[in-house]
């Protein structure tokens, strides 16, 4: 009896755990599955197996485009706000100027902001200045917020860059550009690269903010919304749960090459 | 650091900015990004306190500036329940996703630190939820939870509910799902606080023969503080303005309303733009002061 309860208690945090991944992933499991479900008017009950939603997957009326929109939305709001923002993380780091409590301040607020303030508070905005709603407004909305997000991520890598290898690249008469191109931009890019893929994420995922500023340009998230009231139909699960597995490869791949490096460097030290 | 807890990269290390000549090139280096989120985070702020102040105008949806403080009045008296809910759902939901998350992260940060490819298994799975769109994942607890799923119907054949009862649409449906959506972002920064917990602490306190609890309590926990808070705000700020869970078409139900769906509902549907504007400021005001206090009493002040 002893050893039963040694045991449990040496192991319960291996179970909970266990159980606890089994738990967030229920989700996940009910979409990837109901994308395979033979379903005619509603995707709720259990019809049988099938390919056809995944071979016809713009089958569905304006999934096709409202997954297209949110791409589009994605890519643009990514390369503005990841430019904008690495700008702001190396003026961070590298330079000493006035107002910079007031900057950091400023950079963390919006996301401390609730999102249905955010969306509102744009839609007044826009409301007022007599902007129609539509891809634009979306766009200069998902690029706010992701600004913030960039900064930190990519700051991060600007503080872990050794100054001593800029200083050699001076040192070698490179032009200040030349020593950004060669020695500082290679050394942030994985900074950036994470960076952007977050941003691609937070904006092809939102939808409170979109929501209050899309008018009637449907995005992904939007389309799922409305579909909600009638019926979700089985293509919607097919792009979530494609979008799911390369999510997943990239991390995988990302985690993997990192531990290669990782064991690399192990050797040499 | 707070935030930077969430992205999922190092800590940065605090390096004191060197002093540069060339102060030129920071402005500029700055001025786009500052100008970009003072135009549309600042100046929407400000639009939101002259909507807020606004007058009924000639026709439904139009209004014209004034100063009418009463607006706050009339929200908080007609929606001051929604308020409530919203900080009593946020509340909870934040505190379940603390008790689940805090054992799965000491799990990921310290018992599988041995093991580096398990350990990167244990984050994938955490971050996993984020993946699958947020909407998607709600519905499908919906569906899960439907009367006709396995867990009603299991739980009417054991009695435990009774047969006219729901689960979905009910405040307990609405606090799991905000606790669900949340749960990584309780669970990461709790993880990078005790993944680089010096466990020779843990060791100390056990050669000082204090028992494995008052060590947990008095070692393990003041030193992750760092994590709890950080996500605990990342809970809670969303799971207050959250108007998903708490919508019809997902977990909710007529009496589960919340401020965020309040919000939307004067602000897409009824036009009723100062109060959707007023109503918006008081979640924001709320939010800044219970942050405020929050971060001020458990002393973690550098939050980027």
């Amino acid at each position: 009896m002893r050893h039963v309860s040694r045991f449990f208690s040496r192991y319960l945090i291996w179970i909970y755990s266990i159980l606890a991944f089994a738990f967030l992933l229920v989700p996940i499991a009910y979409t990837i599955v109901f994308s395979f479900n033979d379903y005619r008017r509603s995707n709720i009950t259990w019809r049988g197996f099938t390919l056809d939603n995944w071979i016809n997957v713009c089958n569905a009326q304006g999934v096709c485009e409202a997954f297209a929109n949110s791409i589009l939305v994605g890519v643009v709001a990514t390369l503005l706000a990841t430019t904008l923002g690495t700008m702001i993380a190396i003026a961070l780091v590298r330079y000493r100027f006035k107002f910079r409590n007031a900057t950091t301040l400023l950079l963390f607020l919006p996301m401390a902001t609730p999102e249905v303030v955010l969306g509102a508070g744009l839609a007044a905005e826009f409301l007022t200045a007599g902007v129609q709603k539509g891809a634009l407004t979306v766009i200069l909305a998902h690029t706010m917020f992701c600004v913030s997000f960039v900064v930190v991520t990519v700051r991060a890598r600007v503080a872990g860059i050794d100054p001593a290898l800029e200083e050699a690249g001076r040192d070698l008469y490179a032009s200040p550009a030349q020593v950004f191109l060669r020695v500082t931009f290679p050394l942030l890019l994985p900074g950036i690269i994470a960076a952007a893929l977050l941003s691609f994420a937070l904006s092809f995922d939102d939808f409170i903010i979109t929501n209050f500023n899309s008018g009637a340009f449907v995005t992904f998230p939007k389309f799922i919304y409305t579909a909600a009231a009638r019926g979700i139909p089985a293509e919607a699960n097919v792009i979530a749960s494609a979008v799911f597995f390369i999510a997943i490869i990239f991390v995988v791949v990302s985690q993997l090459s990192a531990a290669a490096r990782r064991k690399r460097l192990a050797k040499q030290g | 650091m707070a935030f930077g807890a969430f992205s999922g990269t190092a800590t940065p290390v605090a390096v004191e900015p060197v002093a540069r000549k060339r102060s030129k090139v920071a402005l500029i280096l700055l001025l786009p990004g500052i100008l970009y989120l003072g135009l549309f985070f600042l100046v929407p702020f400000v639009q939101l306190i002259i909507t807020s102040l606004q007058a009924p105008g000639l026709d439904i949806g139009l209004y014209v500036n004034a100063f009418k403080v009463d607006n706050y009045a009339i929200v908080i008296q007609s929606y001051g329940s929604h308020i409530a809910r919203s900080f009593g759902y946020a509340l909870i939901a934040t505190i379940l996703a603390l008790a689940f998350s805090y054992p799965l992260a000491y799990f990921i940060g310290v018992k599988l630190r041995r093991f580096p490819l398990l350990q990167a298994l244990g984050l994938t799975l955490v971050i996993a939820p984020f993946f699958i769109s947020f909407l998607l994942r709600t519905f499908a607890w919906k569906q899960v939870f439907s009367d006709e799923g396995a867990v009603v119907t299991g739980l009417k054949a054991l009695s435990l509910m009774g047969s006219g009862d729901h689960f979905t649409g009910t405040p307990a449906a609405v606090i799991f799902g905000l606790t669900y959506n949340f749960i990584p972002f309780m669970t990461l920064p709790i993880y990078t606080s005790l993944e680089k917990l010096d466990l020779r602490y843990v060791e100390a306190g056990n050669d000082l023969y204090a028992s494995p609890t008052k060590t947990f309590l008095f070692i393990t926990v003041p030193l992750s503080m760092p994590g709890i808070v950080s996500g605990s705000l990342l809970t809670f700020i969303p799971a207050a303005g959250d108007y998903i869970n708490a919508s019809g078409q997902f977990l909710g139900g007529s009496d589960t309303q919340m401020i965020g769906n309040v919000i939307e509902k004067n602000f897409l549907e009824l036009q009723n733009y100062p109060a959707a504007a007023a109503l918006s400021l008081i979640l924001m005001a709320a939010i800044l002061v219970l942050v405020g206090i929050y971060v001020k009493r458990s002393g973690t002040e550098d939050l980027i």
